[in-house]
């Protein structure tokens, strides 16, 4: 088969992993090597698809040849999809064009599974290995693991690797077994444990190594294992878990393994698809409500169960509310929290108020260190004044006396329905 | 502290205005500067005044710096900044970087974390519209192959064009270099061209114009292939997209002229996807592996009746309490089936948790040294726990550990009678309340009744604290006496190994 067709074909079957993440691992350049590549810290999104995504890695399957049967999966054994197969040296070669031309970070593998678990991660590893030891690549690569192979490919996939990862798929077991009957979240988690195990492995060796050579001329400071950490991916409203379900999965998720990121990914139709899936697409709102929770639970250290608690409808169904977003939500369910007093509260507080951002945040308190913080320095900040004008106290604003309903305020920031369908487009 | 900034200050005067003559660089910006500052010349006083004639520094030179004493302290991170502000495209930028300079020299230091303020507001907009720009330019260089007839290699060079808004060719160039350090490449732009031999130093060349550009690259069809391909059509976010690669770029980019027809398709696509729904169920990749649970069935089915294995595959999926869902897996009891001490501590912690083996966490390594200095080895005993799941509450990116419940307890007491029950051993350990609740009853008290032998239901039981508690008390100095009543209380069971 001619190239870009199996391009066309494995790129295709790889679109529905949503990361594309080539931040966080280790720098890096090529001065000195005989490859090319490098890592700064931050990623770079080279190119965006009409879709929104970013386009920051190659991303594409080994083959989607696939004995698994998961029934949201283009790839799955029954689906009638054309299938191809890209041999580990037309893998690496394209991940180096392509590199060459500025088009990408990096790789991002991913595969269907083929003979048997550990014959299939084999051949990711070994792309991975190619191009670290071959060709001396020093870009970013990013492998998806197969949950059932065995310790030692896990292994070396994590010192040739940036980032693993593994899916989840579904929030729940049940759903997995129903949807997915070759997968198993007890092993998807094991695979989880073992990469994390590894890492404070090598973390632990890493710091005997500093302690030692503190005394000694050389410093010999271990690799890091899978340097950009691990991710996972699920799928969103394939199946009828709620978004506290998600959420409290996902936070432990979070703290069990360690994980850099929990994406989110909207159920969007496939072809040929199974008869268990509902037929409609799920509003990418929905997904974008789930990512912000995530937010707020990652960066502004609210609890899962605190979201999605409440006593209004879409709270008591267990479902985030698609009109606003969680924070305004969790305000106008909390108006005895407020008001906050920019000028006094201490930051954790300040993170609460609807429109404040992290980073609005930390430079309010740089600010309040030498003046009092007035709403001009929040225009000025491009927070969202509107947004947090009720619930906070600064040096020339109060709330009204008479405090406005949550509800009329709820209709003041909800969307009206025509810029919500601007939304989903 | 104020200093006034407008046109309109009291103490200029058409007559003493001063004229800053330099290259429009940050180098001779600020060598200018210091003048400046050194002879005291307040900023709406200043004219500044590039030099034409240099207009666009198109060759790289150490910068000129002068060996002087500094005439001012001002923040890192202003230097930092001010670095990206000189490279703006605005002809103000001169005049805003000197009235920075200025009043975070007389006075105002804290200047920067004021973001509210005027200046700094455009000083860190401009700042970040020059990042912003560098980050595009290095996300939507496009290289193009040129087959380079004189090189000895044969080596190809990388050629580009990019049109950047700001003057940053020369500070991104580093990144370029860093990244394709054993390529030759160059990239060209209309405000200045950097070229990298693969050695030595990025060179620059004066402006240019696309014309001198390549044109097409063998791999630009495979590149148009998968741009298209990776493309979600049910899920179509113009805005998110030009928001992130504005039109401006687009017109270097070989895959952008694909956007209006991918998003022509886009609909039509969605429609056929969801109309075409599934009529059978033919496997086309081969025969589908064994369920996970069908394995673990096989496996229990393989494994001898009655035995300590088979008891251990069977709780891999047990289901009898909610705390399977958040852990990774049933951490069950290990050592010989003939043990004549049995060890039942609380729960797996996180490490036992991801290991699947009981007392491997940091509990277990203190569990570890208790045995050794009481004179028991771990091998011969038989360690287990009351409840088989690691309940936690997550916290970030840690688990804190969460005391099982009297029901959860109960559910797990099949497996703990079970794993008794085969090992029959002569003596119980109960580490802590929770075993030792399970095992003797509601009104045991560790305090009470640590280090004596209990005999209760025809079996002998001896009660002594967790060692998770000794670690929770603290440092170990402080912890001495506990530690040394804890190795006495173990120390009891040596007459049965």
């Amino acid at each position: 088969m001619e190239l870009l067709k199996k391009l066309e074909i494995l790129a295709d079957a790889a679109k529905y992993d949503a990361s594309c993440a080539s931040s966080g691992t280790r720098s890096r350049n090529s001065l000195g090597g005989k490859g090319i590549g490098s890592s700064e810290g931050s990623g770079i999104c080279h190119a965006y698809a009409p879709d929104g995504r970013c386009i920051s890695l190659l991303k594409i399957l080994l083959t989607n040849f696939c004995v698994y049967e998961c029934s949201y999966c283009i790839n799955r054994n029954s689906s009638n999809v054309a299938r191809a197969r890209f041999t580990v040296d037309e893998v690496v070669r394209l991940t180096l064009d392509f590199y060459k031309r500025n088009y990408i970070e990096g790789l991002f593998l991913s595969s269907g599974v083929i003979q048997s678990p550990d014959y299939t991660m084999g051949q990711l590893v070994e792309v991975a290995r190619r191009l670290r030891l071959d060709h001396d690549f020093r870009g970013y690569i990013h492998l998806k693991t197969i949950p059932d192979a065995d310790g030692q490919l896990l292994a070396d996939a994590g010192t040739y690797a940036d980032r693993l990862s593994i899916n989840v798929e579904l929030p729940t077991r049940i759903a997995l077994a129903d949807l997915a009957p070759e997968k198993d979240h007890r092993t998807i988690k094991l695979s989880m444990a073992r990469i994390r195990a590894r890492q404070d492995e090598y973390a632990d060796d890493r710091r005997a190594a500093r302690r030692v050579t503190n005394q000694s001329p050389r410093r010999i400071t271990p690799q890091r294992f899978a340097p950009a950490g691990q991710s996972t991916q699920m799928i969103v409203g394939a199946e009828p878990s709620t978004d506290a379900q998600i959420l409290s999965t996902t936070a432990n998720l979070y703290s069990a393994y360690k994980l850099k990121r929990v994406y989110f990914s909207a159920f969007s139709p496939i072809a040929d698809a199974s008869a268990k899936l509902p037929a409609r697409r799920t509003p990418l709102m929905r997904e974008h409500r789930l990512y912000q929770s995530d937010w707020l639970i990652r960066f502004y250290g609210y609890g899962h169960d605190e979201i999605t608690a409440g006593a209004d409808d879409s709270a008591a169904a267990g479902m985030l509310d698609l009109d606003v977003d969680p924070k305004l939500a969790w305000a106008l369910r909390n108006r005895g929290y407020f008001p906050v007093d920019l000028n006094r509260d201490g930051r954790e507080r300040l993170l609460r108020v609807p429109g404040l951002g992290v980073k609005s945040v930390q430079k309010l308190l740089k600010i309040r260190r030498w003046q009092k913080i007035r709403l001009e320095d929040l225009v000025a900040l491009k927070a969202g004044v509107k947004k947090a004008m009720p619930f906070i106290i600064c040096a020339n604003h109060a709330p009204a006396l008479a405090e406005v309903p949550s509800a009329t305020l709820r209709t003041r920031f909800a969307p009206a329905r025509a810029a919500q369908q601007a939304f989903d487009f | 502290m104020s200093f006034q900034s407008s046109l309109f200050d009291a103490e200029t005067t058409a007559g003493d205005q001063a004229v800053a003559r330099f290259a429009p660089d940050f180098a001779s910006w600020q060598v200018e500067a210091r003048r400046l500052l050194a002879e005291d010349i307040a900023p709406a006083r200043v004219w500044w005044q590039p030099e034409p004639a240099r207009e666009h520094k198109t060759v790289s030179q150490p910068s000129a710096k002068p060996a002087q004493r500094p005439v001012a302290r001002v923040p890192k991170a202003f230097v930092d900044q001010a670095r990206a502000v000189s490279c703006h495209c605005n002809e103000d930028r001169w005049a805003l970087l000197y009235r920075v300079l200025w009043r975070l020299a007389r006075g105002e230091r804290h200047l920067l974390q004021l973001g509210g303020d005027p200046d700094v507001v455009t000083f860190t907009r401009y700042a970040k519209a020059v990042r912003r720009d560098m980050h595009k330019m290095k996300a939507f260089v496009r290289f193009r192959e040129v087959a380079e007839s004189g090189a000895a290699d044969h080596e190809p060079r990388y050629v580009a064009w990019f049109e950047p808004e700001h003057f940053i060719v020369e500070y991104v160039s580093g990144f370029f270099k860093r990244r394709f350090a054993n390529m030759r490449w160059s990239i060209l732009t209309p405000v200045g061209c950097a070229h990298w031999e693969g050695q030595g130093e990025v060179w620059f060349s004066p402006a240019t114009d696309k014309s001198a550009a390549p044109e097409g690259d063998r791999l630009e069809a495979a590149w148009q292939t998968y741009y298209r391909s990776i493309f979600n059509p049910a899920r179509v976010k113009i805005r998110a997209m030009q928001s992130e690669m504005p039109q401006k770029y687009w017109k270097n980019m070989p895959e952008a002229h694909l956007i209006p027809l991918m998003l022509r398709d886009a609909d039509r696509r969605v429609q056929a996807m969801e109309a075409n729904r599934k009529d059978n169920d033919l496997l086309r990749c081969g025969p589908r592996p064994a369920s996970p649970d069908d394995d673990n069935a096989a496996a229990v089915e393989a494994s001898a009746p009655a035995s300590l294995e088979r008891l251990a595959l069977q709780a891999t999926t047990c289901r009898n309490c909610p705390l399977w869902q958040p852990a990774t897996q049933t951490v069950f009891g290990e050592g010989p089936a003939n043990a004549r001490v049995m060890i039942v501590g609380e729960q797996p912690g996180d490490r036992e948790d991801l290991a699947g083996r009981p007392f491997v966490g940091p509990a277990g390594q203190l569990l570890d040294r208790a045995l050794a200095a009481a004179g028991l080895v771990r091998e011969r005993l038989y360690l287990t726990n009351t409840v088989k799941h690691f309940k936690f509450s997550p916290r970030g990116k840690t688990r804190l550990h969460a005391t099982p419940s009297e029901t959860e307890v109960m559910a797990c007491r099949p497996w703990l009678d079970a794993e008794i029950g085969l090992v029959a051993p002569e003596l119980v350990i109960c580490l802590g309340a929770t075993a030792g609740r399970a095992l003797l009853g509601a009104d045991v008290r560790v305090t009470r009744d640590r280090g004596r032998l209990i005999d209760h239901n025809d079996r002998r039981y001896l009660l002594t604290a967790h060692p998770a508690y000794l670690l929770r008390r603290g440092s170990a100095a402080a912890n001495a006496g506990e530690y040394e009543r804890f190795v006495e209380d173990l120390a009891r069971a040596a007459d049965w190994v």
